[in-house]
């Protein structure tokens, strides 16, 4: 049996291992980076950045460092100085976008599909093939397909976004209508309830649970998806940002954008996770 | 009595509300019941006895429309039922709420399949005051699963009757209840009935339920090849109360005949009518 556990003393202990990681990390790189400064000419380096600024060697960014970027970073999230150079917040704000777009585009798909598939045993079994042959691609594989017949890199991102979170969706909405209790359909056959009043007032209820589990989990895999299809996309969106960042040598923004995504991820989740909390039902 | 009634009583006598002709379901080589014929009347409750697994509850979907049987017809008024119908409302084993509706809410949905042209507040009302005959006006916002197993099946029973159906059908719908509940549940089913003049057909194990509650009591053989053995006509006096019923004149000779019927002749008549036996008229016993 597992004892009750307060929250306070759960979030206190997570704020302990916080601090010992950062502070760990802190002190194995103390005096690493200090080989006594800049061996080059300071204008040179700065010319070249900071790469050449420490003799070649990109020195691993201590938690203070990623701090204070961090801190400049979001004192200004939305600044635009020409296409390479654009706020945090405005790279979160792209990829978002195109999640939300393909996100959105697949629900539409998926949730009406999946009610039909879910109702129909022949439509069920005649499409399970496909469904769980497309399923396992990993959605950068349809990547060069999309850039070859879309030819629009943006466009190619959404539709990756689209294609990878549509199983999910469609698997869990098929599911959870083919598995409404016999008695709630039998009680609206009883009462002449209608298809249309069936499916709304019945179906989609006694389904929406299902449904909203696997546009969790449809949302979590679109954005594990847009970091790596806006590197191979690029242009904007906090993939593409991490890849030019890579570029840079920065590592302290790449620990700052992988901190973002995560956060971000987080945030996407909770709201669905409160979405379902409302459509939930028990006996 | 008014005048205007004694035509319908006429009918009454002539032909039943209900005429099962004939119906027999069959799996394969398997045949579940066979040659089952019987009526109901107009107003009247009548109980399907029998074990497990002789297709009682086939045979009460048939009556629903949710069923169909393998040979045979059912009619009622007249006409074959051909599906589900708001005619005839279903009491079901397990109370069949949905659980995301509230007490009033699934009442009103279904009163909103009866009356589509009714706005929202007055289903809302019809709802509540259905609820309030049988005891649960303070529950209507309530959810089933804020509900205990009694009183989800009042809300089941407010549903079925809120419609006000031609015929009840009710598939032993007290059996997942306690002892106390289900005696008050009788009580409550009893009085509904009795006061809309409610045509009703129920299954049930339960003898002393069959007794209180019915007019005529089916006894079926067990499967396979189930049919109805015997009609047995309840002659104990109306209204009947559960408390005291067992001191009725009569009570036990009735009871010790269907027990009998349960417990060997059942087995013993199983695919082996008695000589005589027309299965369009199986003998009607008087106790």
């Amino acid at each position: 049996m597992q004892r009750e556990v307060s929250a306070w003393r759960a979030a206190l202990l997570s704020l302990v291992i916080l601090a010992l990681f950062l502070g760990g990390w802190e002190l194995a790189l103390q005096g690493a980076g200090q080989g006594g400064g800049p061996a080059l000419d300071p204008e040179y380096a700065a010319l070249l950045g900071q790469a050449a600024a420490t003799g070649g060697q990109t020195p691993m960014p201590k938690p203070s460092e990623i701090g204070r970027r961090l801190f400049q970073l979001l004192s200004d999230p939305f600044y635009i100085r020409g296409p390479n150079d654009q706020g945090i917040g405005i790279q979160i704000a792209w990829s978002l976008g195109r999640v939300l777009l393909g996100f959105g585009i697949a629900a539409l798909v998926a949730i009406p599909l999946g009610f039909v598939i879910g109702m129909s045993p022949l439509l069920n079994a005649a499409l399970n093939p496909f469904i769980q042959v497309l399923r396992p691609v990993s959605p950068l594989a349809w990547m060069p397909l999309a850039l070859f017949t879309i030819q629009d890199s943006s466009i190619s991102a959404v539709f990756v976004i689209f294609i990878c979170s549509i199983w999910p969706m469609l698997l869990n909405t098929a599911f959870g209508v083919s598995a409404v209790r016999r008695e709630w359909l039998n009680v609206a056959r009883t009462l002449e309830a209608g298809t249309w009043r069936t499916a709304f007032r019945v179906i989609l209820p006694a389904a929406a649970p299902t449904i909203l589990t696997g546009m969790r989990i449809s949302i979590g895999i679109a954005w594990l998806v847009i970091v790596a299809a806006e590197m191979l996309v690029g242009g904007t969106g906090i993939g593409y940002w991490v890849w030019n960042q890579w570029n840079n040598l920065s590592i302290a923004d790449i620990c700052i954008a992988i901190l973002m995504i995560g956060l971000v991820g987080l945030a996407l989740d909770r709201l669905l996770g409160l979405a379902a909390r409302a459509v939930a039902w028990n006996e | 009595m008014p005048e205007g009634s004694l035509p319908k009583e006429k009918t009454v006598v002539t032909r039943p509300y209900v005429q099962v002709e004939g119906i027999a379901r069959r799996y394969g080589p398997t045949t579940v019941f066979e040659n089952v014929w019987f009526g109901v009347n107009r107003g009247e409750f009548v109980c399907l006895v029998g074990h497990s697994g002789c297709g009682k509850t086939t045979i009460l979907n048939i009556l629903a429309g949710l069923d169909a049987p393998s040979e045979g017809v059912v009619l009622a008024d007249g006409r074959e039922i051909a599906g589900p119908s708001l005619q005839h409302a279903v009491i079901f084993q397990g109370h069949a709420l949905v659980p995301w509706m509230t007490a009033e809410q699934n009442v009103a949905f279904a009163l909103g399949s009866k009356h589509r042209d009714w706005p929202r507040h007055r289903l809302a009302e019809a709802a509540r005051a259905a609820l309030a005959k049988v005891g649960l006006e303070g529950a209507a916002g309530r959810k089933p699963s804020e509900l205990s197993g009694g009183m989800k099946q009042r809300v089941g029973i407010a549903r079925a009757f809120a419609i006000t159906p031609k015929m009840m059908l009710m598939d032993e719908p007290f059996s997942a209840l306690d002892a106390l509940t289900r005696g008050a549940l009788q009580e409550e089913v009893s009085r509904l009935v009795t006061e809309a003049g409610q045509t009703a057909f129920m299954i049930t194990h339960d003898v002393d339920e069959a007794i209180l509650l019915s007019d005529r009591i089916l006894l079926m053989t067990n499967g396979p090849r189930a049919r109805v053995a015997e009609v047995v006509v309840n002659t104990l006096p109306k209204p009947r109360v559960r408390a005291t019923l067992h001191h009725q004149p009569g009570y036990h000779a009735l009871r010790d005949h269907i027990m009998d019927f349960l417990i060997t002749r059942s087995r013993t008549l199983a695919g082996a009518p008695p000589d005589g036996y027309d299965p369009r008229r199986p003998p009607e016993v008087i106790i």
